[in-house]
């Protein structure tokens, strides 16, 4: 089992995501914003937080046009699996490997707390361990993470179940409480809140643990 | 004497601005704040940026667009409009 985790300018979770990988059993590697290529058989890349190139422009849109991003793209167009986790899920719909965007949050204020989420879908290789409807406590750390979508977007986000997770108790105003979502093939998830911030006793927290246990099931019967 | 060329260049700007349909919490923040300042009748505010582009001289509005499309703006929640000068 072997995880590819991006670095950009500016990425800080970067070594975080690593070590929740490595405690899942994963080979980790990491892999800089101007590599052009990606190490051979990655299963899965992760894109972590942080404010990538200082979030100029937009966030994760320069991110969104390095170098290692075409690869990343081409990987997730081979069917392979990509986990963004706050700025990593504003680099993937930058990208467009996500449908909508992230604005400002509705009240304007940066929010860096646990938060509960209710996990949307069982039906992925992140989000089996969790029960539906179960209710997880998880960091978020973010100042754009209102996600938006049109109309005809949250119509089949819904239809095809793909929102991965719900915040219980809306911190930033994202429309119908998203706080992450799955690709059409289930393979890219995108979330605001950090996972890898509630992987260890010493966080204060291990309710992002049964992510990566699910992954390191799915990939290890593989 | 011969005259020294200088290289031409024009000058492009692009506005970008959120989408009507977008809330935009930082424009309602400035409308609230400029109540605060006594300032009545401000019905609606909404912000945007500018992004000034020094460019070859010749550099055509449709190469704008697309460095709109691909990088300045994002479509999903943005519009823009190319001023050239």
């Amino acid at each position: 089992m072997r995880a590819a985790v991006v670095v950009f300018p500016g990425s800080n979770c970067d070594r975080d995501l690593a070590v929740a990988f490595r405690d899942a059993g994963f080979a980790v590697e990491m892999v800089w914003h101007k590599d052009t290529t990606l190490p051979k058989g990655v299963d899965i890349i992760g894109i972590p937080g942080g404010f990538s190139f200082g979030d100029y422009l937009r966030c994760g849109a320069i991110a969104a046009n390095s170098p290692i991003c075409s690869e990343v793209k081409a990987h997730a167009g081979r069917g392979g699996f990509v986990l963004g986790i706050c700025n990593g899920f504003q680099v993937l719909t930058e990208t467009g490997l996500l449908p909508g965007a992230l604005l400002r949050n509705a009240g304007l204020k940066y929010i860096c707390r646990t938060v509960p989420l209710i996990a949307g879908t069982t039906d992925s290789v992140y989000t089996n361990g969790y029960s539906l409807g179960q209710e997880i406590g998880i960091p978020i750390a973010h100042h754009d993470g209102n996600y938006t979508a049109s109309e005809d977007v949250l119509a089949q986000l819904n239809a095809e179940d793909r929102i991965a997770f719900r915040y219980g108790n809306n911190p930033n105003g994202s429309t119908g409480d998203i706080a992450g979502i799955l690709s059409g093939n289930r393979r890219v998830l995108g979330m605001m809140p950090h996972p890898e911030r509630a992987a260890d006793e010493g966080h204060g927290g291990t309710d992002g643990k049964a992510l990566f246990a699910s992954l390191t099931s799915a990939f290890a019967a593989a | 004497m011969p005259l020294i060329e200088t290289e031409m260049t024009m000058k492009a700007r692009v506005h970008v601005m959120l989408k009507d349909r977008v809330l935009d919490p930082q424009g309602e923040a400035v409308r609230h704040a400029l109540g605060g300042l006594g300032f009545g009748g401000v019905e609606k505010v909404r912000q945007g940026k500018v992004i000034e582009l020094d460019l070859a001289d010749g550099t055509s509005e449709d190469t704008v667009r697309d460095m709109c499309e691909k990088l300045l703006a994002n479509t999903v929640i943005e519009s823009y409009q190319i001023e050239l000068v």
